[in-house]
């Protein structure tokens, strides 16, 4: 049945649902009840005048009765039966089933939608090789010299009498091979776990989160300085309807919470003073919290905000935030600190020791393993990220502000050496270490 | 039948390896390392058998056994895939597109020549 001639039902649902009399309705519009009955049963047309006078009877727009379900709606229950194959809805009534039940085929055809994006995310997620260009062809690369070394060794240990111009020219085959094997090897665990921006348009909403946040380079002028600060809602809706990163509902939840931070801390402390600030003075949370009369997490934000040009001698500061189960919430990352991609971080982080002495800010100098071996001030802090209750324990949650060690005594003190994460890290001895290495331990 | 073969490869020492074991073996080997203009160079060389590597510079080899299906002079003429990937759906990919034999890397001297031996018997 068309649309438009289930117009009656729906101006029956809605006066059931609204505990309307037939009788009365009819008189308020000033038809008899038997002319309404008719037109509830879909034996009658209405439009026009009477179909604007039953509507605002009703409470309803004359297009939700005349129309029915957004078309939208329609092609999603469409979709979902058809997802189906064994079921035994009717696809003619679909109409029908959403015009007489509207919250319910709303919910059905979210839920569809829903599966829809799992699916997606999940094939995504286990496939990644198919959606990260990147990663397929440094794979490839490697498992192709692989096979030349497997190939000129078997050559090697097979082939009686062979020449010694091709004995020579296969050692130094599999010598070069062997050499950009480790490089390429590398750049793909670098490429996996380091820092850097991410690319892939696989999306777990935390890396949707990542990828916005390093389009914006972590700081969002437009939210400086606003006055009224209502204003900020309106501008943070327009930078999440032109975010290209986003594209779940979640990694769109994770942006806004975070820009709403954002604005909040950019009223508390803008950045324009934070930048006037660490021109003169070192680039200390704690020194900058107490002087601006802010708590030391939003000292540290606001310190990690500052885009290169304006952060001054240290320049750029990196920033990394956990919960209190350790899963890292926040990352921006530094050169010369790698932040792992996945999985868990080096647990010597000063990240993770604040986690044990809450409201105890601590500041070490740091180094990470194997890499430029450049040194680093860190700064840590576990706070309450919940308001605090009586008999309650607040929840916390840990921030560690990174900044380049810049003069040539600090970068020659002793510094604590920590890795990025276990699986990586070629520590050779750490009473912490959590799994083996594939670069110290050959796994 | 001839024991002409075409590599399709763009990592030169598995080029080299496979050139020395199949010359060993009595084969004549050209080789290429870019798909480009593959599906040309097999036109012009008229192999008994191509070898194919699915990733390669300029174009996938997938493509270029599609092309090479399309073609009446290579419609039927064997081909090896060598591919990174060993799942079931690449399998299923190459087999789809018309590739004769399907192995992934690495792969040992022995396997390729089984394949080769097998696909042009002599």
């Amino acid at each position: 049945m068309p649309q438009g001639q289930l117009t009656g039902t729906r101006i029956r649902e809605k006066r059931i649902a609204k505990r309307v009399r037939q009788a009365d309705l009819a008189l308020r519009v000033g038809i008899s009840a038997s002319y309404l009955n008719l037109i509830e049963h879909n034996k009658r047309r209405i439009g026009g005048k009477l179909l604007v006078a039953i509507a605002a009877e009703l409470g309803a727009e004359p297009a939700a009765l005349s129309e029915g379900a957004e078309a939208a709606l329609i092609s999603s229950l469409r979709a979902a039966r058809v997802a189906f194959k064994g079921s035994s809805a009717d696809l003619e009534r679909t109409e029908e089933f959403a015009g007489r039940f509207p919250g319910w085929a709303d919910v059905l055809a979210r839920a569809h939608d829903r599966v829809g994006q799992l699916e997606h995310t999940v094939e995504t997620l286990t496939d990644r090789l198919t959606h990260d260009p990147h990663l397929a062809a440094t794979l490839h690369d490697v498992i192709s010299m692989v096979t030349a070394i497997r190939s000129t060794a078997g050559i090697l240990a097979e082939t009686r009498g062979l020449e010694p111009e091709w004995r020579d020219r296969f050692h130094r085959n599999i010598n070069e091979d062997a050499e950009r094997l480790a490089q390429r090897s590398q750049a793909l665990v670098a490429y996996l776990d380091g820092a850097g921006e991410s690319t892939a348009d696989v999306a777990a909403p935390q890396d949707e989160l990542d990828s916005f946040l390093a389009a914006l380079d972590w700081h969002v002028p437009a939210l400086e300085g606003l006055k009224p600060k209502d204003v900020a809602q309106d501008i943070i809706a327009q930078i999440l309807a032109q975010a290209q990163p986003l594209q779940s509902e979640a990694g769109r939840f994770l942006a806004r919470e975070w820009l709403q931070s954002y604005a909040l801390e950019a009223a508390e402390l803008p950045l324009q003073q934070v930048q006037d600030w660490v021109q003169d003075n070192a680039p200390d949370p704690v020194q900058l919290a107490a002087h601006f009369g802010v708590s030391v997490p939003v000292a540290m934000r606001r310190l990690a905000a500052l885009p290169e040009a304006q952060a001054g001698p240290h320049g750029a500061m990196g920033m990394v935030s956990c919960d209190a189960s350790g899963t890292l919430v926040f990352r921006k990352p530094l050169e010369g600190f790698a932040l792992p991609r996945f999985g868990a971080a080096c647990p010597l982080w000063p990240l993770f020791a604040a986690l044990s002495q809450p409201h105890v800010p601590l500041r070490r100098l740091v180094r990470q393993v194997g890499r430029d071996a450049q040194q680093f001030w860190a700064f840590a802090l576990a706070a309450p990220a919940t308001s605090v209750g009586y008999n309650t324990p607040p929840i916390f949650q840990a921030h560690m502000l990174l900044v380049p060690a810049l003069s040539q005594a600090e970068q020659n003190a002793k510094a604590q050496d920590m890795g990025v994460s276990c699986r990586i890290c070629p520590a050779s001895r750490c009473a912490v270490r959590r799994e083996p290495s594939i670069l110290a331990d050959g796994f | 039948m001839g024991k002409r073969v075409l590599v399709i490869e763009d990592e030169p020492n598995i080029i080299e390896a496979i050139n020395f074991i199949l010359s060993r073996d009595g084969w004549s080997v050209d080789t290429h390392s870019n798909g480009h203009d593959a599906v040309d160079v097999v036109l012009a060389k008229a192999p008994n058998l191509v070898i194919l590597d699915v990733m390669l510079p300029g174009r996938s080899g997938y493509d270029i056994l599609k092309d090479l299906r399309a073609h009446p002079q290579t419609a039927q003429l064997p081909v090896l895939m060598l591919t990174a990937r060993g799942q079931n759906k690449d399998r299923d990919m190459a087999q789809r597109l018309g590739a004769s034999r399907f192995m992934t890397k690495p792969f040992s001297n022995a396997e390729v020549l089984e394949a080769l031996r097998s696909l042009v018997p002599q």
